[in-house]
């Protein structure tokens, strides 16, 4: 096993319902991949199976393998993961203004990161180490600071620099910009590539964005209704998108059409586990017809590939 | 931060002031002639007019307060209209006994509350969580009196392990002042035990839904010590709040509870000064249980400041 992240069969169920169904994805060592979607297609959930921090009453089941992890995350118990957590593995949420502990002083935050795992011989080393790690992210005079005094774009650049103290094999970013100012955006989504690159680390980037996705990641994942339904290069993907889903996802993205209406999707996204069996899309679908009401199987390979009857034509890409 | 203390100060001071006033004109409104009360029926109209000139209650009422009030505050609480001994001394003597009581029942209170609402809360899905929910919904139930009467039955009469009632000055004895405060105390702690941990349960059950709890779990920290560093401090905000409203319930319990383990606290001094038609005793013990409560509050207002750092406006 060569990637970082390998997971397989991933499926999310609270209850009867159905949230994430058979998701298999891996990760690199150092590679940047994004994970997109609308709302409720199941992109978060992924990333908290992932991490194990489902709310209590929803379940995963199937394979998550870290690198460098002998065990299943799927089915580890909290003491195992616990070690993994923040270790190898670290996340970024979407919400900044309410991800910091309002209570304690950010230095304090971030020194802990490394204390939890003894990553730092001590108190002292952990603050100095805090404060290089909240100079990395351009944030040199905070550490005495409450959250409350950070504007929210701040608050997630300390919780980036918290989420890389201990250089993580895995960074995974659950729309980390989706609630910052488009000025901020920019610089935050720098930080999180310099961050993972100058460690190596992989990062998983979930987003819906798919102007972000292309400025940071290298690989892409479409994600419709808790199925990955396309995956590939990011050009490719972008210029020559086969499944229906992700051509209608960036045509309606396109905002260079200024002069015409932007195509939408018709239809919305079926509430959580409403999904339609065989293909998630259908109806929605323009193009579908009965065979969509069997399950389309995977064309292609694992890194370029799609889910659908009726695929797109393929294009030569324009760049490559 | 000093902006908040001169403003806290200052509400402070209003209302002690108000209420003040209020005990003042509430005793002052009560039916019957405090000096015809302590003569008795039979007593000639000449002797209670000399006894009116005496206690100064012929003088026009706001004469009488601000005289009244002006003595609190050099520490001099008057002399009762009954015993005509100072009224001082005693307060200050059952106010202790009453102090000792009602920091014990805290104590009690937050020892229990603490670790079981927090319990509570983090396996509030559980068997254990919902047993001990059931349990404290029944100690809400219980009064103060009742426990104690149940408290001494059991070990005082059943087991002979404490004694029923009485009192000893923790300096003459303190084994003994121990054991006779440990029945009283659990009958006042027990009751507010039960309250508080309904508090504390739902201040955790909200810190638990916190995206920061999540942020520290993504760190690596277990549920137990995330909640613990992380979700502790922000819930005490809430339940601090409502410690300092119980005091005043604790205050009030105290009253019932000392009567019950015969204990000489202001509660029974109160209790044996309204038999008394001792009017100006009643007047003041009211006003020292007022004070205690808004200077409690006033402590708790800085608490506040001191558990979160964003209400200390001033800095940055």
């Amino acid at each position: 096993m060569n990637s970082v992240l390998a997971v397989e069969d991933l499926t999310v169920t609270v209850r009867d319902k159905t949230l994430v169904q058979d998701v298999s994805l891996t990760v690199d060592p150092g590679e940047r991949v994004g994970l997109i979607g609308e709302s409720g297609s199941g992109k978060s959930l992924t990333a908290l199976s992932v991490m194990g921090l489902l709310p209590e009453d929803v379940h995963a089941s199937g394979s998550v393998r870290l690198a460098g992890v002998d065990h299943d995350l799927i089915g580890a118990d909290e003491r195992r993961l616990s070690r993994v957590r923040g270790r190898q593995l670290a996340i970024v949420f979407q919400e900044p203004m309410t991800a910091l502990n309002p209570t304690m002083r950010v230095g304090d935050q971030v020194a802990e990161a490394m204390l939890i795992h003894d990553t730092v011989p001590g108190r002292r080393a952990a603050r100095a180490a805090a404060i290089e790690l909240l100079g990395r992210v351009q944030l040199p005079d905070v550490l005495r600071a409450y959250p409350h005094q950070l504007s929210g774009g701040q608050r997630q650049r300390v919780v980036l620099a918290l989420a890389l103290a201990n250089d993580p094999s895995l960074l995974i970013c659950d729309e980390p910009t989706t609630a910052l100012d488009v000025t901020v955006q920019a610089m935050v989504l720098d930080l999180i590539v310099r961050g993972v690159t100058d460690r190596s680390s992989a990062l998983l980037f979930i987003t819906h964005d798919l102007a972000v996705v292309a400025t940071v990641c290298q690989r892409v994942l479409v994600m419709y209704g808790g199925r990955i339904v396309e995956s590939g290069p990011v050009n490719e993907v972008f210029t020559s998108p086969r499944h229906r889903y992700t051509q209608g996802l960036i045509a309606a993205s396109d905002l260079e059409s200024a002069d015409r209406r932007l195509p939408t999707i018709p239809g919305n996204v079926p509430a959580a586990g409403q999904f339609p069996n065989g293909c998630v899309f259908r109806t929605r679908c323009a193009h579908a017809t009965e065979i969509c009401a069997t399950a389309p199987p995977w064309s292609g390979t694992a890194s370029r590939g799609f889910a659908c009857h009726h695929p797109a034509p393929a294009l030569e890409p324009a760049d490559a | 931060m000093i902006i908040r203390l001169i403003e806290r100060t200052a509400v402070l001071l209003v209302s002690l002031v108000v209420s003040s006033v209020l005990v003042f004109a509430f005793m002052a409104v009560l039916p019957g002639d405090p000096a015809r009360v302590a003569l008795g029926v039979n007593a000639s109209e000449e002797a209670v007019a000399q006894l009116r000139e005496q206690f100064g209650l012929d003088r026009p009422l706001p004469t009488q307060y601000l005289d009244w009030l002006g003595g609190l505050l050099r520490g001099d609480f008057g002399i009762s209209y009954v015993s005509k001994a100072a009224i001082g001394p005693q307060i200050i003597d059952r106010f202790q006994v009453t102090l000792w009581l009602v920091v014990a029942g805290m104590i009690i209170a937050l020892v229990i509350a603490v670790p079981a609402g927090t319990v509570m809360a983090a396996r509030h899905r559980h068997v254990s969580g919902l047993a001990l929910s059931a349990l404290s919904q029944v100690g809400v139930a219980v009064p103060a009196f009742l426990a104690g009467i149940l408290l001494i039955t059991l070990f005082a009469v059943k087991l002979g392990w404490l004694p029923a009632n009485g009192w000893t000055p923790p300096a003459e004895d303190p084994g003994m002042f121990l054991q006779q405060l440990i029945l009283p105390a659990l009958a006042l702690g027990l009751v507010q035990g039960a309250v508080l941990t309904r508090y504390v349960r739902s201040a955790v059950l909200e810190v638990l839904r916190e995206d920061y709890l999540r942020t520290a779990r993504a760190k690596g920290l277990r549920p137990f010590p995330a909640l613990w560093r992380h979700g502790l401090r922000n819930a005490a905000v809430p339940v601090v709040t409502v410690l300092g409203l119980q005091l005043a319930t604790l205050l009030i319990g105290a009253v019932v509870v000392e009567r019950v383990f015969v204990i000489p606290g202001l509660g029974s001094l109160l209790l044996d000064a309204v038999s008394n038609r001792d009017l100006l005793l009643v007047q003041d013990v009211v006003m020292v249980l007022v004070v205690a409560v808004l200077v409690v509050n006033f402590f708790v207002d800085l608490l506040y400041v001191a558990l979160d750092p964003r209400l200390r406006v001033s800095s940055r």
